[in-house]
């Protein structure tokens, strides 16, 4: 298990070094560079000046390493200096936003919080409500709440997310006035009038989001449930006249749940990356908004960050997923 | 001697296909409401003609409810709205079909030639994980993004939103496929027929063409039919981002993001296109379902 986990690990390098070269080609050389936004008014010598502190006229592989190592060297340095006060990366170039002039990480920092109680709370939600639908209809599979549950999977799954977010909208926040229909980042929890606030706010993009997740989510509960249901390790269990509950809910449930916590640990990035959606229509400050802002903006050292932050975490939690499968299932055997 | 026996002639496969596929409700329910899509898309058109309008008579009958003259009422321009939900939807319609196409084309490709050739299997395989590595929605508005006006310079923004589009969905959305038909392609090459072929010398291409790619149909046709509807999906993701179709030559997806202003005044158009949307991914997400048992000959004999 370690060797595999070691073979990955170091497979799991040229992989990401890959991506970072794709997603650094890719946005450098389409033609919406900075140069082409600089008006033509400005004369040559100024222009080669903007140039230069934009740090785009040296040749694209020097670009590319000078990028990399900031992402992977001066950046995790800095983290350093700002957690202990130490001064390890004094005068070294960070990569910095061309909307803001500030360097990218605080940036991402700042809207991280925001994307992680909300978006996560969402997942959180959607698993919550995936696992026992999922149970429940393979227990009783064919029966009235199974037909109805899997037909709740399939439209959740088949709705996207920002056709129920505008109903959503529409219904709860302009008809009945249940709950405001943008989010307020700068609201603090302080007290319980706040923290109500906080909930209400959080209510519909939580709702729109954990229900997209819990459709997927049961499916594959249910399916694994169904599988383990006809094992002969099930009717031995019967046979030994223990209780329904502890049939279903221990054996049958343990052994289920291994499949689908791979797939729970493979959704993860998309708490990240696929909640672009909804942080946009709900106004949520967070990181896809920040992907948007930053793409509608120009702003190339950003999206490439995000977009390589993003691959980062597809990368790592595949390979948790896997590793995770390896360790819950004895059977499995990568070795 | 010879006794007749009164055998039923055999059934033919489609048959049989189409009897198992009968059996889910939901396949023919998804069927039933695709159809009545398709045609309202493609043939509404030649029954329902929006009258054309001058600036100043179009913009008297703006943000109109639905009436007999505009059954679906009119948008904040006074165009009318059955007659933008028909060309968006053969829009989006065209644009899930045909990324669909490239992505099955790139994926059967790329998983035969893993499967079959071992020298590429490890290279190919690397790529496709690549791929999945990758974060697509971003990195698809960044493209649209960043090309989309110089592919409009070079075949007008219509077209050029169009190619731009399919083309980045499809390209990103072989993955799958490849990898189902790489694992096909393993088993179905160990099979006797195949080695009977490889020892009457048929070349790879051959054996590739007429043996293999017939087998593995089945598969890719369940991976297209969900296909269509991610790739409907993902265009309508762009466009709800303004960064998909022009408004001009809306999609569904377009639509929405349109209405998304209007949504407290007028929320039934934001209703229409996201119901259209939605109704057509579940539908094909349903077909999906009811092909992939039909398909199987397995689950057919039961």
């Amino acid at each position: 298990m370690l060797t595999y986990t070691l073979r990955r690990l170091l497979l799991a390098i040229p992989t990401l070094l890959l991506i970072s070269l794709v997603i650094f080609l890719l946005v450098d050389l389409a033609p919406g560079s900075p140069a082409s936004e600089i008006p033509l008014t400005v004369p040559p010598e100024v222009r080669q000046k903007i140039l230069e502190s934009l740090g785009v006229n040296q040749p694209i592989f020097v670009r590319y390493f000078l990028w990399l190592k900031q992402f992977f060297y001066v950046e995790p340095l800095n983290g350093i200096d700002a957690l202990f006060g130490s001064h390890l990366a004094e005068g070294m170039q960070r990569i910095i936003s061309y909307q803001t002039r500030s360097p990218v990480f605080p940036l991402i920092g700042e809207r991280l919080p925001q994307t992680l109680t909300v978006i996560g709370t969402a997942y959180v939600v959607g698993v919550l409500i995936a696992l026992p639908i999922g149970i429940y209809s393979a227990y009783r599979q064919y029966s009235l709440f199974d037909q109805f549950g899997t037909m709740f999977a399939m439209i959740g799954f088949s709705v996207p997310t920002f056709f129920t977010g505008t109903v959503f909208i529409i219904v709860f926040g302009v008809w009945l006035g249940w709950f405001p229909t943008k989010y307020d980042t700068t609201l603090s929890v302080t007290d319980w009038d706040s923290f109500v606030k906080q909930i209400r706010q959080m209510a519909m993009p939580v709702m729109v989001l954990g229900l997209a997740n819990a459709a997927a989510i049961s499916r594959y509960m249910r399916s694994s449930m169904l599988e383990n249901m006809k094992q002969d390790y099930v009717r031995t269990a019967r046979a030994k006249g223990m209780s329904e509950r502890t049939v279903v809910l221990k054996h049958v449930l343990r052994n289920s749940m291994i499949p689908v916590v791979t797939i729970i640990a493979l959704g993860i990035p998309s708490i990240f990356g696929g909640a672009i959606i909804t942080e946009n229509l709900f106004g949520v400050n967070g990181i896809g908004a920040a992907l948007i802002g930053a793409i509608r903006g120009n702003d190339l050292p950003m999206v490439q960050t995000l977009a390589f932050i993003f691959a980062i975490l597809i990368v790592t939690f595949n390979l948790i997923a896997d590793v995770l499968y390896g360790l819950l299932d004895p059977r499995i055997r990568y070795d | 001697m010879t006794e007749t026996t009164n055998l039923d002639k055999p059934e033919s496969q489609v048959a049989a296909i189409w009897r198992q596929f009968r059996e889910h409700k939901g396949a023919v329910f998804g069927l039933a409401v695709l159809g009545f899509l398709v045609v309202f898309v493609l043939i509404g058109p030649l029954l329902w003609q929006a009258e054309t309008l001058k600036v100043s008579e179009a913009l008297k009958v703006k943000n109109q409810g639905p009436s007999l003259r505009f059954p679906l009422g009119t948008d904040q321009l006074g165009r009318d709205m059955l007659d933008r939900m028909m060309s968006a939807g053969q829009v989006s319609l065209a644009v899930g079909f045909i990324a669909m196409m490239i992505a099955i084309f790139f994926g059967t490709f790329i998983g035969i030639l893993a499967g079959y050739f071992k020298r590429l299997d490890g290279p190919l395989m690397r790529l496709t994980d690549m791929f999945l590595a990758l974060p697509l929605i971003p990195l698809l508005l960044v493209m649209v993004m960043l090309f989309r006006d110089r592919i409009a310079k070079v075949v007008g923004p219509e077209m050029g939103a169009f190619i731009l589009i399919v083309f980045a969905i499809g390209l990103t959305s072989w993955m799958h496929a490849a990898r189902i038909v790489r694992g096909e392609v393993l088993a179905l090459k160990e099979r006797e027929y195949v080695l009977a072929a490889r020892s009457i010398g048929a070349p790879p291409r051959r054996i590739i063409l007429r043996h293999i790619l017939p087998n593995v149909i089945s598969p890719v046709m369940v991976a297209a039919t969900l296909g269509i509807a991610e790739a409907i999906i993902t265009e309508s993701v762009l466009s709800f981002l303004g960064l998909g179709f022009p408004p001009d030559f809306p999609t569904w997806g377009r639509l929405l993001f349109d209405g998304l202003q209007y949504m407290q005044l007028y929320p039934e158009r934001v209703i229409w296109p996201g119901l259209a949307i939605s109704l057509t991914v579940l539908s094909v997400n349903y077909i999906g379902d009811g092909l992939r048992d039909a398909l199987d000959p397995k689950a057919r004999g039961r």
